[in-house]
């Protein structure tokens, strides 16, 4: 349940890059401690994803009339529910839907926003305008309430349905940032040139515009999957979801259900919150690193958190750091003590 | 037209998209909704004619009319306030079940918000000022918080506060057994229930705005303006609040309907885990009575009220921004 | 139409901003971009220097640094910045780059102003523009009542040629000039002895830059304080300066009086700058630029900056850096150039022209073809 408002900074003071963006953006991926571990967190649950279903010790759906609601032990890992089932094995099970979900709804969203954002921010008019209301209204209107709605409809529905839906409603913000982003890039001289010398308006928006808005477009990607597994962990823990393999929401519907808290089964109900909160931390790390590089200034590179300490403290006052000694001048008592000036000077004549 | 009368334009227009999309989704999925509702309502109660004709507007069903007649008639049953008999409280009808509980959200989503835009943008705005020191460690810990789902936060801070420690009630939205009159005990007793919810709203939605305004703020100090207001001697203070933070908050208001969304969907879930009497509770248990029509009427006034919501946001933006005042 | 030949600066009036060898850098270590080299310049009670110079070549950026209002990663990493509060008594002497924050913040305003660049943004949009300015008196001025300042900023505006019913207004409101004349008014708030004025008027349409020029120069004649006025357009200057510093990638490369520059330029970068005027009256000329392109910043030479440019270079202007000295040429004082033609007895005819003597005043103009 985030609000990436990082992003109203882009839309408000869009940074337009030249078009040499492309190589400073994969360096991203070295640089910044934040995409790092944002990437880690995200390989490691894309590894779970693959060997999870393997490396279960127990069926997940397999009942037990003697290991009921057991604390975690040798036999059961992280414990078992009301049902006799291994909470470790429905856990492990669970990695692959959720990524499965939020990645497919965070591509088409992502692919919807492109068109209808770049398409708002390119064509000028009631195209435009039209574009730009129909985002506008996506993004007012509450996205769980009508999930919920739409879900209990249809309690059968495949899991891509649900992609489809979350995408849907989830495609307005990205939509609305593209569109101030490329009104910004749109005016500049490298793409009026382009209109000028006859490119068509659909190579202009592929190869100038849309390389230059990557590292938003990546942003409002993350954005939306973090969106969209949320919203479906959501809605499985309302128990709307019709699930024929586990996942983490429903089993804290079932934890939930079976007052886990009030019988004090922490492990039940404590792993499946951690494994969604720890994908959507390492997401959320994953677009603060991206926002830095999106807006530089964000980013304290460069200048030790002592220096920014003190520099922050002096606002609007440029430091004086003296490379070489002063020539002595007879009267100054100003003390450079190793690269800061830190007393005042008087000359008295 | 003025900023506020493009607004106005845009929030109706978006209400009318509202009552569209209400329209069009049960017709749009698959399977028989009426049937099922009748079933339903058949055995909880006797089914009138006029139930079964305000259900076949609402859902398209047995009749023969176009589409567009079909539509014109459900704005017809709308306008005069029929949203349908709720059959999770049956005979009551659906307006009813929802003007009672909805006082309930606004006053905890309402509170919520408010806190934690406040509060937000006050740590944002000092964390952007003076970087470097402890407040640079907010936004890791935003980041954390921003990620953690809204009802796992609910359900332990049931489980550590209400039922461990015992400090605050674990459910509910008032001492069970009290009436619901606006005495000042049965409103203490409310306000008491309410700051366990209210706290785990505003601790998880808090984030957003504090990245948000730091990320603003930073943005905004490279102003000129900035710049000339320390050249001019005016005091740090002022020149952070005043001519830094005044102008850093206005883009936050854009990103105030998305935001006010989201606080919404995940109040719903804090409803249910605290079994607190407002709408998302409604909504939930609609879900589990298959009552379609209470679920489209929650999500109906759901809406609307997001847009006053917005409203308001809009109206304290036009006071903030003196260029939003006055527009061609 | 008033033009102004300011009071020529004689020798003997005592310096208010003494700068010496202000050395500013962007970033650290490596990379660090050195804007400014070794910068001399003097400013003289009642005196207008204009400090000319291409874009990039570091005029804002000496200002900037000189009052430390230079942004991030600005540095200031050597030199002194000295001002004289009250000549009469030396000890009011302080150097800015030794200053405490709160000197800093004391002295900024009330005694050295700025004008900043291009006052579009320059004003905070969402207080009105008395707000504005009886913050500052507020700042400096704690003991004055409310109604004092306010009427002190309706003074203000006036002075600048604003209706006092425009003090409620907001920045919004205003055209590009009139929010030039806020600035100017708010620099002119606490009757400053400096004021430094960065390219004021680029950013408006002729008309407008006359008007703002005008009233500068008015202001300046009643309330006389000295003037600090950069830009890259040396026509301007024409009509203003007493004295112009003409800087060279990060350097300056000649100081002298006005009159003097444009009608005997001693340094082959200014000789080329006037050229580069085209003359309303007399003879059609052809137009040339500079050739070339001014050095990174990153590595600047170890000679002469311009010498690759410069049609006049000889070897030793590449290995070697000229420093800012009176030219031999010259029997009385007064002007600096950092060149090496003069050592050398190298110097071409174009540089060669005979000190101005006591030609009545607007002869210059007339010559240099200043815009009329």
């Amino acid at each position: 349940m985030t609000v990436n408002t990082a992003l109203s900074a882009v839309e408000t003071d869009p940074i337009v890059r030249r078009p040499a963006g492309g190589r400073r953006f994969w360096s991203l991926f070295t640089r910044s401690k934040w995409v790092t571990a944002g990437l880690a967190i995200f390989a490691v649950y894309v590894l779970f994803a693959i060997i999870g279903p393997i490396i279960k010790p127990y069926d997940p759906s397999a009942l037990s009339y003697t290991a009921i609601l057991q604390p975690p032990s040798a036999h059961h890992l992280l414990g078992t529910t009301q049902t006799g089932q291994d909470v470790l094995s429905q856990l492990l099970v669970g990695f692959g839907p959720t990524l499965e979900i939020g990645f497919l709804a965070g591509v088409i969203a992502t692919a919807m926003s492109i068109i209808i954002g770049v398409g708002a921010g390119y064509f000028a008019g009631s195209a435009g305008e039209g574009l730009s209301l129909l985002s506008n209204i996506f993004l007012v209107i509450p996205q769980l309430p009508l999930l919920v709605v739409i879900s209990s409809l249809d309690a059968h529905a495949g899991s891509w349905v649900y992609a489809i839906a979350l995408a849907v409603l989830g495609w307005a913000w990205g939509a609305r940032v593209l569109r101030a982003q490329t009104i910004a890039l749109a005016g500049q001289d490298f793409v009026l040139a382009a209109k000028a010398s006859g490119e068509s308006a659909w190579r202009i928006i592929l190869f100038e515009i849309l390389p230059n808005e990557l590292p938003v477009v990546a942003t409002s990607f993350v954005f939306t999957v973090v969106g969209a597994i949320g919203s479906y962990v959501a809605l499985c823990f309302l128990g709307l979801v019709n699930i024929n393999s586990w996942n983490w929401g429903t089993m804290l519907f079932y934890a939930q259900s079976n007052q886990a808290m009030s019988d004090g089964a922490w492990w039940w109900y404590v792993p499946p919150g951690i494994a969604v909160a720890l994908i959507l931390l390492g997401l959320v790390m994953l677009n603060f690193g991206l926002d830095e590089f999106i807006n530089p200034r964000l980013r304290a590179a460069g200048i030790t958190r002592k220096e920014l300490k003190t520099a922050s403290k002096q606002q609007g006052i440029t430091p004086v750091i003296r490379n070489r000694p002063r020539a002595p001048s007879g009267v100054s008592s100003a003390i450079t003590v190793g690269d800061e000036v830190t007393s005042t000077a008087r000359r008295h004549k | 037209m003025t900023y506020m009368a493009r607004r106005i334009a845009f929030y109706i227009v978006t209400a009318w998209a509202a009552v569209t999309i209400n329209f069009f989704i049960p017709r749009l999925m698959p399977g028989n909704p009426v049937q099922i509702i009748m079933s339903r309502l058949s055995a909880v109660g006797p089914v009138t004619p006029s139930m079964q004709r305000a259900l076949e507007i609402q859902f398209g069903v047995n009749t023969n009319t176009s589409l567009l007649n079909q539509y014109f008639q459900y704005w017809g049953q709308l306008v005069h306030g029929n949203l349908g008999t709720s059959i999770t409280d049956y005979p009551a009808s659906v307006a009813s079940v929802i003007a009672q509980a909805l006082p309930w959200t606004i006053g905890l989503v309402g509170a919520s918000v408010i806190i934690s835009f406040v509060v937000g943008t006050i740590i944002g705005t000092l964390s952007a000022w003076r970087r470097g020191s402890f407040l640079d460690g907010a936004l890791p810990v935003s980041a954390f918080l921003q990620a953690l789902p809204y009802f796992w936060v609910a359900l332990l801070a049931i489980e550590v506060f209400g039922v461990t420690l015992g400090w605050f009630p674990d459910s509910g939205g008032y001492a069970q057994g009290m009436t619901t009159a606006l005495t000042p005990a049965f409103i203490g007793s409310a306000s008491y229930h309410a700051l366990l919810p209210a706290a785990t709203i505003v601790v998880t939605s808090m984030a957003g705005w504090m990245v948000g305004q730091r990320n603003l703020m930073i943005t905004t100090l490279d102003q000129d303006y900035v710049l000339v207001a320390q050249a001019k001697g005016v005091s740090q203070r002022r020149v952070m609040w005043m001519y830094a933070a005044r102008n850093a908050i206005l883009p936050q208001f854009a990103s105030f309907a998305v935001a006010l969304g989201l606080v919404v969907s995940g109040s719903l879930l804090v409803e249910l885990v605290f079994s607190y009497p407002g709408i998302g509770d409604v909504l939930l248990n609609a879900v589990s009575n298959d009552d379609y029509s209470t679920m489209q009427g929650v999500f109906l006034v759901i809406t609307l009220a997001v847009l006053a919501a917005n409203f308001l946001a809009d109206l304290v933006y036009v006071v903030l921004d003196p260029r939003a005042r006055q527009e061609a | 139409m008033s033009a102004i030949t300011g009071p020529a600066v004689a020798a003997g009036m005592e310096p208010v901003l003494d700068i010496q060898g202000l050395c500013v850098d962007y970033g650290r270590g490596r990379n660090a971009t050195h804007a400014v080299i070794d910068a001399d310049l003097t400013l003289h009670r009642g005196e207008v220097i204009g400090l000319a110079g291409e874009s990039g070549s570091g005029k804002s950026t000496l200002a900037y640094g000189a009052t430390r209002l230079l942004r991030q990663p600005g540095i200031v990493t050597d030199g002194s910045v000295l001002f004289t509060r009250d000549v009469s008594r030396p000890d009011t002497e302080i150097d800015l780059l030794d200053a405490t924050p709160a000197e800093l913040r004391t002295l900024r305003w009330r005694d050295v102003a700025l004008v900043f660049q291009a006052a579009m943004n320059s004003l905070n949009p969402v207080l009105s523009v008395q707000s504005q300015l009886t913050d500052t008196l507020a700042a400096h001025r704690p003991h004055t009542t409310k109604r004092e300042r306010i009427e002190r900023a309706a003074e203000l505006l006036e002075l600048v040629g604003i209706s006092r019913d425009r003090l409620k207004s907001f920045p919004h409101e205003l055209s590009g000039g009139m929010k030039q004349r806020v600035m100017i008014a708010l620099a002119l708030a606490l009757d400053p002895q400096v004021v430094i004025m960065d390219e004021p008027t680029t950013a408006l349409d002729v008309v407008t830059q006359r008007q703002i020029m005008e009233q500068i120069i008015s202001l300046r004649d009643r309330l006389g304080f000295s003037v600090l006025f950069i830009t890259h357009d040396l026509s301007l200057l024409l009509e203003m300066a007493d004295t112009i510093a003409i800087m060279y990638a990060g350097r300056i490369v000649e100081t002298a009086p006005a009159r003097r520059l444009f009608r005997a330029p001693r340094h082959p970068y200014t000789a080329a700058l006037l050229e580069s005027f085209p003359s309303l009256h007399g003879d059609r000329k052809v137009m040339t630029g500079i050739p070339g392109s001014p050095p990174d910043m990153r590595k600047p030479p170890k000679g002469c900056a311009f010498a690759d440019r410069c049609k006049y270079a000889l070897p030793r202007c590449t290995d070697e850096q000229p420093p800012l000295a009176s030219p031999a040429i010259e029997s009385g004082g007064g002007r600096q150039v950092a060149c090496w033609l003069h050592e050398e007895n190298a110097l071409p005819d174009a540089l060669s022209a005979p000190e101005p003597g006591t030609e009545p005043a607007g002869t210059a103009r007339e010559s240099f073809g200043g815009p009329r």
